[in-house]
C-alpha cells in the first residue's frame, strides 16, 4: 500500500518489491513508515492557533456571552474543549460546550457500510437563540459543515452559527467558508491532512503525507477521513 | 411391452459384488451363469465390466400417488423411477385417494402397474376402511382379488386402537398376510414437527418423542406374540426401537422390521436451515440413532432397506416449515445412499445388500418371483450397478415427478446402469430402456 | 453483522454491543422536538405480520418513520397455505416492490429464515413462533444496562437474570438465554417441568423450578407471559396453582433484592404472572421497555439499511 502514490515500482505486494528503487523520476527515496509525512503543524504551533482562535472568539462575540461550542466527533470534541477552557480562563466565565455527531445527516452514507455514531451531548442550556460555534479538526469538501447545519436544525433555532477549524485545506465543493481558522493549508487530493490530539491520539501534531499511508503506530489512533 | 424372448449376455459383471462372469438370459429366465459362458446366437451383448450384479431390488414400502394425488407421482412415473433406482418390484402403500381399502382400488392400482411395465407393483392394502382407524378394512376380498395383497397397512396414520390391531393381527393369519404398523403414538405427537431434543428446543419446533415410537412397537410385537401373528415395523428410527426389537426377535417372535437410507444418513441439525425437505415422519433423529440403525441393519435386527419414497409438489414443500407436507423421495437415490452408509463403511457387502434390499424384502411381502438368487433357472431380476462413480445428486434430473429428495446437493458414490424385469431391460445406460 | 436479523443466537458480542450503543445514542431522538433523522430517506421498510400484533408493529413503524424511512404495512392473516397466496409468493411480491427491509412476524418458527433466501433486502425477525425475537431481547438488555448503570461498550457481566414461565413455548425466552448469556450475564429459568424443553441442560443458563428459592439471587426477574390454552393440554392444573407457584406477587417482590428490577415483554395477565402491583411499582421497567424497544429497533434498521451494506 505503501507504494500506491508511485506511478512504477511494482505491483502493491508483491514479494520483495519493498527492495526495488521505485522508477521515478528524480531518484526521490522510496517512501518508509517514518520518512514521507510531513509535520505541518507541531504541538505548541497548535496550542497558539487554539489561543488565538479563542480570542477572536471572545472578539467577535462581544465577550462569548451567548456562546455555545460543539465539537463534531471524533477530534472536533477535546478541540472545543480547549477553546472552552481557553475562553474560561480569559473570561473568568463557563462556556458551554458538547459535541455533534453528524452521522446521520451526511450525504454519502450509501457509499460505505453504516457507520458507528459518535456521541451527541448537547448542554443544558440548548442551543435556541445562541451562538453555536461547530468545531472541526479539518475542513476539506464542506460536507460535514453541511451535514451539521441539517443536525442543529432538528435541535432548535440558534441565533447564528459560526464555524471554527484547526486546518482548512481547501477544495470545497460546497458555498461553505470557516469564521476561524488556526492554519490554511493547501494541499492537493492526493494527499491526507492527519490531525493528532493528546486526548485521542497520544500526541498533537498535524501531518501531511499521501493517501493510502498506513497511520503510524500509537495509543488510541484512528485513521482520518474526509471531510 | 417389447416381447419377453431376446437372448442377453451380460459380460463380466461381478455377482454380488464377488468374481466377473457372464450372465445369460433367455426369455424370462437366467439361463446360465459363469466365467466364459458360451453365448447364444442373436443374443445381444451388454459390456458389465467393472459392474456389480444385484437381484433385482424390492421395496417394501413406495407411495406412488396414484390413484388422487398424480400432481405429485403417477404409478407411471413413480416405477419408472423405482426401475431407475434398480427396483423390479415395489409395494405400493394404500393412502391414496380413494384409499387402498376394498378389491377394486388395489386392482386397479395393480393393472396400471402391469400397463406401465417399469417394474412390479404389489399393492399394499389398507387396516382400516378410510384409514379411519375404526373398522377392519376386507383383508379377505383383497388377497383374494388379482393384487394378491398380503401386506396390510394404514401407513400414514398408526393403528393406535389396541384392540383393532390385536383383531388386524389375528385376521391377516387367514391369508398369510402380515401387518406392517406406523408406530406413532398419536396423542404423544399431536402437531409435532421435529425429532424432541436438542434441536428442537433451540428451533422452538414442538418434539416428536422418540417414545411414541418405541411405545407403539413395545405394544405390537406383545400383541403380536400373544395371538402369534407376523408384525411388520415400517421406517424404524430410534436406537430404542432396536433394542426393542432384538429383544422381540430373540423371543422368537415373528416380527421384521425395515429402515429408510435416509435414516441411515441424515441427522436432525439438518432442520436448522427450516427447508421442509428434511421433514418427514418419523423424523430425522440423532447420529446415536443413525448409528444404532446401521448396527441394526448390518446384524440383521432390522430386516431390509424400504424407501419411503414419499413425493410431494414443489408447493407443499417450499413454505414455512409448519405447513409443509412429511416425507422425502427416495427410489432412484436409495441404493446409492445404502452403499454410503452401509457398503463403504464396511458394515454391509454386496451380498448382504442383495439380501437386505432383495431377498428379504420379498420373504416379507410373499412376492414369489422376486428375491431371488442370481442362480441358472431363476427369474431374470437383476440390476447392475457402478460402485465406482461420485456425482452430485440433482432431482431436477430424477424420472420422479416431485423434487423432494433429502440429498439434493450432496455428493454420493455409484449409479445404476441397468435393470432387467423378467429379461426385458427397464433400464439401460443408465436410462429408460 | 449480517445482512440479516433473524436469531439472537446469530450475533457476535460486538455485533450486541454496537447495537445497544447504537440505541443509546438514537434514544436522545425521542426527546427532541423534531423527532426524525433523515438517515434512511428513500429506503422502504415493510411491515409483514402474518400474526397480530399491534404493540411491536407500532413499535418497528415508528422507529423506521424516526429514520424518515417509508412504512408499508402488510397485515396477513392466518395460514399463508390456507388463504391461497404462498409464503413465497407473498415474498415476490415484496421483492417487486423495493423493499429494503422486511420486519416479520409469523407463527411458524422458521418462517423469516425461509423468507430470507427469496428476498435481496434486510430481513427482521419480529417473532417467528417460538423460536426467536431478537429485538424484544436486545431492548430487554438494553433496559437492563441502563438500569444498572452500564455505559458506552459496556456489557451485562456479573448481572443475575431470571426468566419465569412457559420457556417451552417462548420465544422471548430464547432469545433472551442467547443474548444475556453472550453478554455476561448469569442467566436462570424458573418453571415447571411442563414448561421446560426436554435437552434444557443443553442450554447456557441453570434451571430451578422453585421461584421462591431463586428470587434472593436475582439482579433481574423477567415475567413470561402464560397463555390460558396450556391449561387445556395439562401443561399444569390450573391457573391457580400456576399463578400461586409461579406467579409475581407483592410478597415475593419483598424477596428481591434492593436494586433488582422487574420485567416483562408484554402484554401482560395481570394477577396470572404478575400481579397489577408490582406491574405498576418503581421497580418495574414495563413501561420503559416499550420505548426503549423503538430505540433498539432504530439501531437495528440503521445498521442493517444505513450504509451501502450492513455494519461491520
Amino acid at each position: 500500500m505503501a507504494h500506491a502514490a508511485h506511478p512504477a515500482g511494482g505491483k502493491p505486494g508483491t514479494p520483495g518489491d519493498s527492495v526495488t528503487v521505485p522508477g521515478q523520476a528524480g531518484g526521490a527515496p522510496a517512501p518508509g513508515p517514518q520518512a514521507h509525512p510531513k509535520t505541518v503543524l507541531e504541538a505548541a504551533e497548535i496550542n497558539r492557533a487554539l489561543t488565538r482562535i479563542a480570542h477572536e472568539i471572545i472578539e467577535r462575540t462581544h465577550g462569548a456571552e451567548h456562546v455555545v461550542l460543539l465539537g463534531i466527533p471524533t477530534r472536533g470534541v477535546p478541540l472545543a474543549e480547549r477553546m472552552a477552557a481557553r475562553i474560561t480562563g480569559v473570561e473568568g466565565r463557563q462556556v458551554p460546550h458538547g459535541s455533534l455527531d453528524i452521522t446521520m445527516y451526511r450525504d454519502d452514507l450509501r457509499l460505505r457500510p453504516a457507520r458507528r455514531l459518535g456521541p451527541t451531548e448537547v448542554p443544558a442550556e440548548g442551543i435556541d437563540g445562541k451562538t453555536v460555534v461547530l468545531v472541526d479538526d479539518v475542513l476539506y469538501s464542506g460536507r460535514t459543515v453541511r451535514a451539521a447545519l441539517d443536525a442543529l436544525n432538528d435541535l432548535g433555532r440558534p441565533l447564528a452559527v459560526q464555524l471554527a477549524v484547526l486546518v482548512d485545506r481547501g477544495h470545497r465543493e460546497l458555498p461553505i467558508r470557516a469564521d476561524y481558522v488556526g492554519k490554511n493549508l493547501p494541499t492537493s487530493q492526493a494527499e491526507v491532512v492527519r490531525v493528532l490530539l493528546t486526548e485521542t491520539d497520544g500526541e498533537d501534531a498535524v501531518l501531511l503525507e499521501p493517501v493510502g499511508t498506513e497511520p503510524r503506530p500509537r495509543r488510541g489512533g484512528v485513521t482520518g477521513r474526509r471531510r | 411391452m417389447t416381447a419377453e424372448g431376446t437372448t442377453w449376455v451380460i459380460k463380466g459383471a461381478r455377482p454380488l459384488g464377488g468374481e466377473p462372469a457372464d450372465i445369460i438370459i433367455t426369455d424370462a429366465a437366467i439361463s446360465e451363469i459363469g466365467p466364459g459362458a458360451t453365448a447364444p446366437r442373436g443374443a445381444q451383448a451388454l459390456d458389465a465390466s467393472g459392474l456389480i450384479a444385484l437381484p433385482g431390488l424390492v421395496d417394501l414400502h413406495t407411495h406412488l400417488r396414484e390413484p388422487g394425488r398424480e400432481d405429485a407421482e403417477t404409478i407411471e412415473t413413480g416405477t419408472l423411477a423405482a426401475a431407475l433406482g434398480g427396483f423390479t418390484a415395489v409395494h405400493a402403500m394404500a393412502n391414496t385417494d380413494p384409499v387402498a381399502d376394498t378389491a377394486g382400488v388395489t386392482e386397479q392400482i395393480w393393472r396400471l402397474g402391469r400397463a406401465a411395465g417399469h417394474c412390479d407393483v404389489q399393492p399394499v392394502g389398507a387396516v382400516t376402511v378410510g384409514l379411519a382407524g375404526s373398522r377392519l378394512a376386507e383383508f379377505g376380498a383383497m388377497a383374494e382379488s388379482a393384487a394378491r395383497v398380503r401386506v396390510f397397512s394404514d401407513d400414514g396414520r398408526c393403528v393406535s386402537d389396541a384392540v383393532l390391531m390385536r383383531r388386524a393381527l389375528e385376521y391377516v393369519k387367514a391369508f398369510d398376510g402380515v401387518i406392517a404398523q406406523h408406530a406413532q403414538e398419536p396423542r404423544l405427537t399431536e402437531g409435532a414437527q421435529m425429532n424432541e431434543g436438542v434441536a428442537s428446543g433451540r428451533l422452538g419446533l414442538a418434539g416428536w418423542p422418540a417414545v411414541a415410537e418405541e411405545a407403539v412397537i413395545a405394544r405390537d410385537c406383545l400383541l403380536a406374540a400373544h395371538v402369534d401373528s407376523a408384525l411388520h415395523i415400517c421406517h424404524v428410527s430410534t436406537a430404542g426401537s432396536v433394542e426393542i426389537i432384538r429383544w422381540a426377535k430373540s423371543k422368537g417372535w415373528r416380527v421384521t422390521a425395515e429402515v429408510t437410507p435416509h435414516h441411515l444418513l441424515l441427522t436432525d441439525d439438518l432442520v436448522a436451515s427450516y427447508d421442509p425437505v428434511y421433514k418427514v415422519n418419523p423424523p430425522l433423529r440423532t447420529a446415536t440413532d443413525v448409528a444404532a440403525l446401521r448396527d441394526a441393519l448390518a446384524d440383521g435386527t432390522i430386516d431390509c432397506v424400504a424407501t419411503d419414497h414419499a413425493p410431494h409438489p414443489v408447493e407443499d414443500k417450499e413454505t414455512e416449515w409448519a405447513v409443509a407436507a412429511h416425507g422425502m423421495t427416495g427410489l432412484e437415490t436409495a441404493l446409492r445412499v445404502v452403499q454410503e452408509a452401509m457398503v463403504d463403511t464396511g458394515l454391509l457387502g454386496w451380498a448382504q445388500v442383495a439380501d437386505r434390499m432383495s431377498a428379504r424384502p420379498a420373504a416379507i411381502g410373499r412376492l414369489g418371483g422376486q428375491g431371488r438368487p442370481l442362480a441358472p433357472g431363476e427369474p431374470a431380476n437383476l440390476v447392475l450397478y457402478n460402485p465406482a462413480t461420485r456425482e452430485t445428486v440433482d432431482p431436477a434430473t430424477h424420472a420422479s415427478r416431485s423434487r423432494n429428495s433429502p440429498f439434493a446437493g450432496m455428493t454420493l458414490p455409484g449409479q445404476v446402469v441397468a435393470t432387467f424385469l423378467r429379461g426385458r431391460p427397464t433400464v439401460l445406460d443408465g436410462k429408460p430402456a | 453483522m449480517n445482512r440479516h436479523l433473524i436469531s439472537a443466537a446469530d450475533l457476535s458480542k460486538q455485533d450486541a454491543l454496537l447495537i445497544l450503543d447504537t440505541a443509546e445514542e438514537l434514544a436522545q431522538v425521542a426527546d427532541r422536538p423534531i423527532k426524525k433523522l433523515p438517515t434512511l430517506r428513500g429506503r422502504t421498510v415493510v411491515n409483514l405480520f402474518f400474526e397480530d400484533s399491534t404493540r411491536t408493529r407500532i413499535s418497528f413503524e415508528a422507529a423506521a418513520k424516526r429514520l424518515s424511512a417509508d412504512v408499508i404495512n402488510f397485515a396477513v392473516k392466518g395460514s399463508s397455505v390456507a388463504k391461497g397466496e404462498s409464503l413465497k409468493d407473498t415474498a415476490l411480491t415484496l421483492e417487486a416492490m423495493g423493499a429494503d427491509a422486511v420486519v416479520v412476524r409469523h407463527s411458524a418458527s422458521g418462517a423469516p429464515l425461509r423468507l430470507s433466501n427469496w428476498l435481496r433486502g434486510s430481513v427482521i425477525n419480529a417473532g417467528d413462533g417460538s423460536h426467536e425475537h431478537p429485538t424484544q431481547a436486545l431492548l430487554d438488555a438494553f433496559t437492563i444496562r441502563r438500569r444498572f448503570g452500564r455505559g458506552d461498550g459496556e456489557a451485562l457481566d456479573g448481572l443475575r437474570v431470571t426468566i419465569v414461565g412457559d420457556v417451552l413455548h417462548s420465544r422471548v425466552a430464547r432469545s433472551n438465554v442467547w443474548l444475556l448469556h453472550l453478554l455476561g450475564a448469569e442467566v436462570a429459568l424458573v418453571a415447571p417441568p411442563t414448561l421446560l424443553p426436554v435437552a434444557i441442560d443443553d442450554w447456557p443458563c441453570s434451571v430451578s423450578y422453585d421461584l421462591d428459592a431463586a428470587l434472593p439471587k436475582s439482579d433481574v426477574v423477567m415475567m413470561l407471559r402464560i397463555q390460558q390454552e396450556r391449561m387445556n393440554a395439562a401443561y399444569f392444573p390450573s391457573v391457580r396453582e400456576y399463578s400461586r407457584r409461579y406467579g409475581l406477587d407483592t410478597a415475593r417482590v419483598g424477596q428481591l433484592p434492593e436494586d433488582a428490577i422487574v420485567m416483562h415483554p408484554g402484554p401482560m395477565n395481570r394477577g396470572v404472572e404478575i400481579a397489577a402491583e408490582v406491574a405498576d411499582s418503581p421497580r418495574s421497567t414495563i413501561v420503559e421497555q416499550v420505548a426503549n424497544g423503538v430505540s433498539v429497533r432504530m439501531a437495528v434498521l440503521y445498521l442493517l439499511l444505513g450504509g451501502r451494506e450492513v455494519a461491520q
